[in-house]
C-alpha cells in the first residue's frame, strides 16, 4: 500500500465548502492554483468524478492517458490526472486514503441489470447523476461527454493474474484526498449512490469537498 | 470452434502496419484478426451500428465479468448493459483494454520524425490521429475516444498496480475472432501499443477476414460462463426484438 500524505491545509480557511449527500450529484469550476479536496465524512464513500477543461470540455479527463501517462493503476499522492489530450489537469498532493480507483468506471441503471439482476434497474445511479449535471450545466454537454471516471476512495485491486474485484472500501471516517488544479476546470461529482456491492459499504453517505 | 472451419468467407483484407479501417459489421458475424508476422497490436472502438451514444465500455466489460484482460469466451459490454459481441475463438489469450493509444508526440520522442513529405506513405502514424480519421468518416469525433482494446497486446499489473508490458505475447498465426452480438460499427487501427518498449517504428500487418453466422443460443461458451453475460445478452435481444423483429 502506498504511504499516505497528511494536508497542511486548515479546513476552516478553506474560500467554499459544501457537503455532498449521497446520491447527488454536484458540479463547479475550479480555477487554476486552487487546491481541491474531498473529504470522506462517514468512510467507504465511492466519490466518481470526471474533470473537463472549462475552456473546452472536449478536453477531459482520461482514464487511460492518466494510467499510460504513471505506468500505474491506481491513483494516489503524485498521481498526475491527464486529459485525453494530455493536458495535466491535476495533481493529487495529500492521501489520507492511500489508493483511488480509475477503472471501475461509474454505475449505471443499465449495467446494474447486468451485473446484479434485471429487477434493479430502478435504482438510482450515477451515470444518471452524470448526466443530470452535464444537462444542467450546458445544453452542450450530454451523454458523448461520459469517459471513464475517477473513484475516489474506491478500492479494485488487480491481480498479477488479471483478476479484478471489487473490495470492500480501504477509506475510513475523515479519509480525504487532496488535488492541486493545474488548468482551470469543470468538476463533475456524483456521491455514488450503489447499495449493491462494497464499493460504499452498502450504505452511502455524504462527502464533503473544499477549495482553497 | 474457429468461425474459419463452418462459415462462409464473407470478405478478407490485409492491413499493413499502421493501417486503418472501419465498417459496421451485422448481428452473428465473426470478425476474425489475425496476426500475420507476431508482434502485432490492434487498436480497437466499438458503438452500437445505429445508435452511435451506445459504446464500447472498459468498465462494464472487466467488472461485469471480474476480469482485469480479454480473451475467449468474454464478451465485450457496450454501456447500456447490452453485449458487442462475444470473443469465440483467440490462440493468444491476453488482450489489454486499459492502457489507450499512443499519439502523435509520443510516437516522435520513441521513434523520431518521419513526416509524409519526406518518407511518402511510410510516414510515421500514431493511434489517436488514426482513430479521429476513422471517426469523423461516421459522424464521430474526439467526445467519442473512449478506452479501446489493444488485441494482441499484453500488460500485467504487480500487487500495487504497476504495469509491464509484456513481449512476445503474440506470435506468427495468432488470431481473435469476434462474432458481433448486435449490428456494431467497429472502427481500428494497426499503430503499436503506447507501452510497447520497442524502439524501433514497427508495421506489422495483420489479415482481416469476417465470416457469416448466426446469434448464438443459451448454451453458448460466452454466454455461460457468468450469469452477467446472460443478462447482458437478454438486454441485447429485448434491443433487438423491440427494434427489428415482428
Amino acid at each position: 500500500m502506498t504511504e499516505k500524505q497528511e494536508s497542511e491545509l486548515d479546513p476552516l480557511a478553506a474560500g467554499y465548502t459544501r457537503i455532498i449527500d449521497a446520491g447527488d450529484h454536484w458540479m463547479r469550476r475550479l480555477e487554476k492554483g486552487q487546491v481541491f479536496r474531498i473529504l470522506d465524512l462517514e468512510g467507504n464513500q465511492a466519490v466518481d468524478t470526471l474533470f473537463y477543461n472549462a475552456n473546452d470540455p472536449t478536453d477531459r479527463y482520461s482514464a487511460c492517458d492518466t494510467i499510460q501517462g504513471q505506468g500505474k493503476l491506481y491513483l494516489t499522492t503524485g498521481s498526475k490526472l491527464l486529459s485525453n489530450r494530455k493536458t495535466h489537469l491535476l495533481t493529487i498532493v495529500a492521501d489520507t486514503c492511500g489508493r483511488h480507483d480509475t477503472l471501475g468506471g461509474a454505475c449505471s441503471r443499465e449495467s446494474n441489470t447486468m451485473r446484479y439482476s434485471l429487477d434493479k434497474e430502478h435504482f438510482h445511479a450515477c451515470r444518471d447523476s452524470f448526466l443530470r449535471g452535464l444537462q444542467d450545466w450546458s445544453p452542450d454537454l450530454g451523454k458523448r461527454d461520459l469517459p471513464c471516471n475517477v473513484n475516489f476512495f474506491m478500492n479494485v485491486p488487480v491481480t498479477p493474474e488479471g483478476g479484478l474485484t471489487f473490495e470492500d472500501g480501504i477509506s475510513a471516517p475523515g479519509r480525504y484526498v487532496e488535488m492541486q488544479v493545474e488548468t482551470d476546470l469543470l468538476c463533475l461529482i456524483s456521491n455514488c449512490p450503489q447499495i449493491n456491492n462494497p464499493c460504499n459499504a452498502y450504505n452511502p453517505t455524504p462527502v464533503q469537498v473544499f477549495i482553497w | 470452434m474457429s468461425a474459419s472451419s463452418s462459415n462462409e468467407l464473407l470478405y478478407e483484407v490485409q492491413l499493413s502496419g499502421a493501417g486503418m479501417w472501419s465498417k459496421i459489421i451485422g448481428r452473428g458475424k465473426t470478425l476474425r484478426l489475425e496476426d500475420i508476422e507476431g508482434g502485432a497490436n490492434v487498436g480497437m472502438l466499438l458503438y452500437n451500428g445505429h445508435e452511435r451514444l451506445e459504446r464500447y465500455n472498459m468498465p462494464d466489460t472487466l467488472k461485469g465479468q471480474q476480469i482485469f484482460y480479454l480473451r475467449s469466451p468474454y464478451c465485450l459490454h457496450s454501456d447500456m448493459g447490452r453485449l458487442l459481441c462475444s470473443i469465440t475463438a483467440d490462440s493468444c489469450g491476453w488482450h489489454d483494454t486499459v492502457c489507450g493509444f499512443s499519439d502523435a508526440e509520443q510516437v516522435e520522442k520513441k521513434f523520431g520524425t518521419k513526416s509524409y513529405q519526406e518518407a511518402g506513405n511510410h510516414f510515421h502514424r500514431n493511434g489517436r490521429d488514426c482513430f479521429l480519421t476513422e471517426l469523423g468518416k461516421w459522424g464521430l469525433g474526439e467526445r467519442d475516444l473512449m478506452p479501446n482494446l489493444n488485441w494482441f497486446s499484453k500488460v500485467v499489473s504487480d500487487s500495487e498496480g504497476n504495469l509491464s508490458f509484456v513481449p512476445n505475447n503474440s506470435q506468427a498465426g495468432d488470431y481473435v475472432e469476434l462474432r458481433m452480438e448486435t449490428d456494431a460499427l467497429v472502427i481500428l487501427n494497426t499503430c503499436s501499443h503506447p507501452m510497447d518498449p520497442d524502439g524501433t517504428y514497427q508495421s506489422h500487418p495483420v489479415k482481416l477476414s469476417v465470416f457469416s453466422g448466426v446469434p448464438p443460443g443459451p448454451e453458448d461458451p460466452s454466454l455461460r460462463i457468468c450469469p452477467e453475460n446472460q443478462r447482458a445478452f437478454r438486454n441485447t435481444d429485448d434491443y433487438h426484438k423491440l427494434r427489428f423483429e415482428g
